[in-house]
C-alpha cells in the first residue's frame, strides 16, 4: 500500500506546472505535431496510465470495498455486504491489531532515531576521500544488496536460542538462564530492529553519499575561510544544505517502516511481540479459507496511516517548493 | 513426508534446508502462481484414456512414491495418468482458486473439516461409488473421516500418521523409568526427569501449530471426543469450564516444557530428544526424520498421551490423514473413478510406504510384514482407536486456527496466567469468524 502512495503522488504533482505554463501556445504544439505523432504521445501515456489505473488505483478501490465485506475468496456471490463489521471487530477485538500499530510506529522511531543519523555520519566520514574509503562503502551497502529475506534468515541464525551466536557466545543456551531472542516479546522486536537498522544504515548512508557529493565545494571553502570549525560547517552549512536529501530519507524511512514485512516474517512470522500490519494482512488473506474481506479492513488501516503521514509531507515540501 | 505436514497451514518454516530450497524456488514459484489455475485445464484430459491429478507431494521421497503407484495403475488399466504436482504450501495457499478454476481431476488433500468445507462449498464430487467397492478395505473411523457433512462420502484415505508422547528407550531403561498411563504418574514423572537433569518435556512452537497437538491431546483426554469436536466446530464455547480445565491441565505440566519454546522449530526440538537431553517429545511421527544415526531411530519409542478422565480414557487418537478427493467437474470421470478406487487398495498402499516409512496405511487389510517396529505400533495404536481426530487446523476452519489460536496458544504458553482473558479474546474473534459465511 505504501508504494501506492509513492508512486501516486510523483504522477499528481507535477501535472500542475506542465499544464499551466505552456497555456498559450498549445494551439501551436498542436500544428506542429503530426498525426502519427499524437499517435504515439498517446500510446506512450495511455499504456502506462491504463497500467497505472488498473494495477493501482482499480486494485486499490476494489481493496476499500472489500474490506466493508465478508469473503472467503469462492465465487463472487459469496461476498456479503457487513458495513462497518470488520473494522468494529478489528478496533476491539483483534488482540494482534493495536500491537502490530504500535509497533510499525516503534519501527519507524527507531529507524529515524538510530540508523538514520548513523548512515549520514558514515557518510560525511567516507566523504572525506579517507584511504580504502570504497572496501567500507561497498561493506555497509552490503546488507542492502541482500535481500530481506536473507538478511532475516541470517539473523534468525545469530539469534537461535538454542545454537545461535549470541547465546552460545554468553552462554546462555541452558536451562534456566535461557534468553528467548526470538519468541520473547520483550526482546523480539528490538532483535528484529537491530537487523532492521544494520540494513538500514547502509541505505542511508549511501542516499547521503549522494547528497555530500553534490554539496557545492565552495560553500565548504567559504566556512572555512569565515573560521568554522569541522562542527560548526557540517551543522551550519553542510547539513543544510542537504535538504532534498533529507526529504527522500524522511519518506524512505517511513515507506520502510510500513511496508516492513519480509525481514519479521522470515524471523519469527510476525509471532507476539513483533505483529506488524503487514503481516497481519498476509496471514489472514493468504491461505484456503482466506478471510478476504477482514485482510482488506487491515490493508486499509495501512493505507489511511500511510496517505496521513506522507500527504502532508509532500504537500508541504511542494509548496514550499513552488515558493522558492 | 513434508516437513511441515502436521499442519498444512503453517508457511514455511525457515530451517535452513527449506530457506534455501525456497530461495532457490522463489522464482519459479512466483512464475507458477497465476498458471495454477490454467494448468488444469492444459493437456490432454478430455480423452478416456488420460485422468490429470493435482498433487501437493513436491518433496522428493514422496513424489517418487506416487509416481510408482501411479505407474502401477497405468499398468493395470491402461489409463495414463497426468501429474501436475506443486509446491507443498503453494498447493494450499491457492486450493480455493485451484479448485474453482479448471482443476484437475483427481487432487491431493486431507480428511476432516478442510475436506468437508470444500465438499460443503460444491467444489468436490461425491464419490459414494467409489466407496461401494473400497469400503470393505477401511475401518470405520476412516470411514467417519472421508464423509462430508451431508453423510455422501468424498475423500479416499491413503496414508496415516499418530500423534505420541516420544521417548528414548534407553533413556528410560538408564533411570528406570516407566511408561505414565495416568495423568499423575506423567506428572511424578516429569518431577522425576527434572530431578535427574533432564529437561521433561521437549518443545518448540516456533513454527505456532506444535502447541495446537498439545491442546489438542489434553482436551480429548480430559473432555472427550465429542466435546473436542463440538469445540473445533466453533459449536462450543472456549470460556466454557471444561476448556478452563484443559488449559489448567497444561498449566500444571508447562514448567516441565522447554525453556524460550516460541523461539525455537520443532526440529530444534527433536534435537534435544536426540541428544538425550529431553526425556519426552510429543509430536508426530514424522519426528523420526530428525532421527538421522539409525541407531537413535530404533531406540526411539512412543505411547499414548496419558489418561486424564477414566470415562474418556485413550479411546481418542491424532491421527492426521492424507488421501484424494475427486474435483467438482472431472473431466474424465469414469477413469478417475478408477484410480480412486486403485488408491483405495492395500496394494496402491503398500507402493507407498515401501518409499516412506514414517507413516502407516490408511486401510486395515494392508500387509504389515514390512512395517518397522515404531509402524507396527502407529498401526495398532489407530486401528484400535475408538475415534480418529486429524489435528487442530484440519479438524477447524483454517482462518480460525492460523489467525487466532496460533496467536493465542503462543501468548499462552508465555504467559499462562492470562489464561482468561486469552480465552475470552478466543471465543469473542471465534464468534465473528464462524458467523461468516
Amino acid at each position: 500500500m505504501s508504494t501506492d502512495t509513492s508512486t501516486e503522488n510523483p504522477e499528481t504533482a507535477p501535472a500542475p506546472s506542465p499544464g499551466a505554463a505552456p497555456a498559450k501556445s498549445s494551439t501551436g504544439h498542436r500544428r506542429l505535431l503530426t498525426r502519427r505523432d499524437r499517435i504515439t504521445l498517446g500510446l506512450m501515456a495511455g499504456v502506462p496510465t491504463i497500467l497505472h489505473v488498473a494495477l493501482v488505483w482499480l486494485t486499490a478501490l476494489a481493496s476499500i470495498a472489500l474490506a466493508f465485506t465478508t469473503w472467503d475468496g469462492i465465487g463472487f456471490d459469496s461476498i456479503h455486504w457487513v458495513g462497518l463489521q470488520n473494522f468494529r471487530q478489528l478496533f476491539t477485538s483483534n488482540p494482534q491489531f493495536w500491537p502490530a500499530v504500535e509497533h510499525n510506529v516503534i519501527w519507524f522511531v527507531v529507524l529515524i532515531l538510530l540508523p538514520t543519523p548513523f548512515g549520514l555520519f558514515l557518510a560525511v566520514q567516507l566523504d572525506k576521500k579517507i584511504r580504502f574509503s570504497r572496501v567500507y562503502q561497498t561493506a555497509f551497502f552490503l546488507p542492502v544488496v541482500v535481500s530481506l529475506a536473507v538478511t532475516g534468515f541470517v539473523w534468525q541464525l545469530v539469534y537461535n536460542p538454542d545454537t545461535g551466536l549470541i547465546n552460545s557466545l554468553i552462554g546462555a543456551n541452558k536451562p534456566g538462564h535461557y534468553i528467548d531472542w526470538i519468541g520473547d516479546p520483550d526482546l523480539n522486536l528490538w532483535a528484529v530492529l537491530v537487523a532492521a537498522s544494520w540494513r538500514h544504515a547502509g541505505y542511508m548512508m549511501i542516499l547521503y553519499l549522494a547528497g555530500l557529493k553534490g554539496v557545492d565545494p565552495a560553500l565548504r571553502e567559504a566556512s572555512s575561510l569565515d573560521g568554522a570549525n569541522e562542527w560548526q560547517t557540517f551543522k551550519n552549512v553542510v547539513f543544510p544544505t542537504l535538504r532534498p536529501t533529507n526529504t527522500v530519507v524522511l519518506v524512505v524511512t517511513i515507506i520502510e517502516a510500513l511496508r516492513a514485512f519480509d525481514l519479521v516474517f522470515v524471523f519469527n512470522k510476525g509471532a507476539q511481540g513483533t505483529e506488524l500490519l503487514s503481516i497481519l494482512v498476509t496471514n489472514n488473506i493468504i491461505g484456503e479459507s482466506s478471510r478476504i474481506g477482514y485482510g482488506s479492513a487491515i490493508a486499509v488501516v495501512l493505507l489511511v496511516i500511510s496517505l496521513a503521514v506522507i500527504i502532508p509531507y509532500l504537500i508541504a515540501t511542494f509548496r514550499k517548493e513552488r515558493r522558492a | 513426508m513434508h516437513d511441515l505436514s502436521p499442519s498444512g497451514l503453517s508457511l514455511p518454516a525457515p530451517s535452513r534446508r527449506s530457506l534455501l530450497r525456497g530461495i532457490g524456488g522463489a522464482a519459479l514459484l512466483g512464475a507458477g502462481i497465476p498458471l495454477l489455475s490454467a494448468c488444469g485445464g492444459s493437456g490432454a484430459a478430455a480423452d478416456t484414456k488420460t485422468v490429470s491429478l493435482g498433487s501437493n507431494s513436491s518433496d522428493a521421497v514422496p513424489k517418487k512414491a506416487f509416481a510408482e503407484i501411479y505407474a502401477a495403475f497405468t499398468k493395470k488399466s491402461g489409463i495414463k495418468v497426468d501429474v501436475n504436482t506443486k509446491d507443498h504450501n503453494t498447493f494450499q495457499e491457492q486450493i480455493n482458486s485451484y479448485l474453482q478454476g479448471t482443476p484437475d481431476d483427481v487432487f491431493t488433500w486431507f480428511a476432516g473439516y478442510r475436506m468437508q468445507f470444500f465438499a460443503a462449498k460444491k467444489l468436490a464430487t461425491p464419490i459414494d461409488d467409489v466407496w461401494a467397492k473400497i469400503g470393505g478395505n477401511f475401518p470405520d473411523a476412516m470411514k467417519k473421516l472421508s464423509k462430508g457433512e451431508d453423510g455422501k462420502y468424498y475423500f479416499v484415505p491413503l496414508y496415516t500418521y499418530p500423534w505420541a508422547v516420544f521417548y528414548r528407550k534407553s533413556v528410560f531403561a538408564q533411570h528406570g523409568y516407566k511408561v505414565p498411563t495416568t495423568w499423575d504418574d506423567f506428572v511424578a514423572l516429569c518431577k522425576r526427569m527434572q530431578k535427574d537433569g533432564l529437561v521433561p518435556i521437549a518443545f518448540g512452537d516456533k513454527d505456532a501449530w506444535p502447541a495446537m497437538g498439545t491442546f489438542d491431546q489434553i482436551n480429548f483426554r480430559t473432555n472427550g471426543y465429542d466435546f473436542h469436536v463440538e469445540l473445533m466446530a466453533g459449536k462450543a464455547s472456549w470460556t466454557d469450564p471444561k476448556v478452563r480445565k484443559v488449559f489448567d491441565h497444561w498449566s500444571e505440566i508447562l514448567p516441565y516444557h522447554q525453556d524460550g519454546a516460541v523461539g525455537r522449530t520443532w526440529q530444534d526440538a527433536a534435537q534435544t530428544l536426540v541428544a538425550k537431553k529431553a526425556g519426552m517429545y510429543l509430536l508426530g511421527t514424522f519426528v523420526g526424520q530428525q532421527f538421522t544415526n539409525k541407531a537413535d531411530l530404533d531406540d526411539l519409542d512412543f505411547f499414548a498421551f496419558p489418561e486424564i478422565d477414566p470415562q474418556f480414557g485413550q479411546d481418542t487418537v491424532e491421527a492426521p490423514t492424507d488421501g484424494f478427493m475427486l474435483s467438482k467437474a472431472p473431466k474424465n470421470r469414469d477413469g478417475a473413478v478408477k484410480l480412486l478406487e486403485y488408491l483405495g487398495t492395500p496394494e496402491a498402499e503398500q507402493i507407498y510406504l515401501k518409499a516412506d516409512s514414517s507413516v502407516v496405511a490408511a486401510s486395515t487389510k494392508a500387509d504389515t510384514s514390512s512395517y518397522t517396529a515404531l509402524q507396527k505400533k502407529s498401526f495398532e495404536m489407530i486401528s484400535s482407536a475408538k475415534s480418529l481426530t486429524q489435528f487442530m487446523d484440519r479438524d477447524s476452519r483454517p482462518d480460525f486456527t492460523s489467525t487466532v489460536m496460533q496467536p493465542a496458544l503462543q501468548n499462552f504458553v508465555r504467559n499462562p496466567k492470562n489464561v482468561d482473558s486469552i480465552l475470552s479474546s478466543i471465543e469473542r474473534q471465534k464468534k465473528t469468524i464462524f458467523a461468516s459465511s
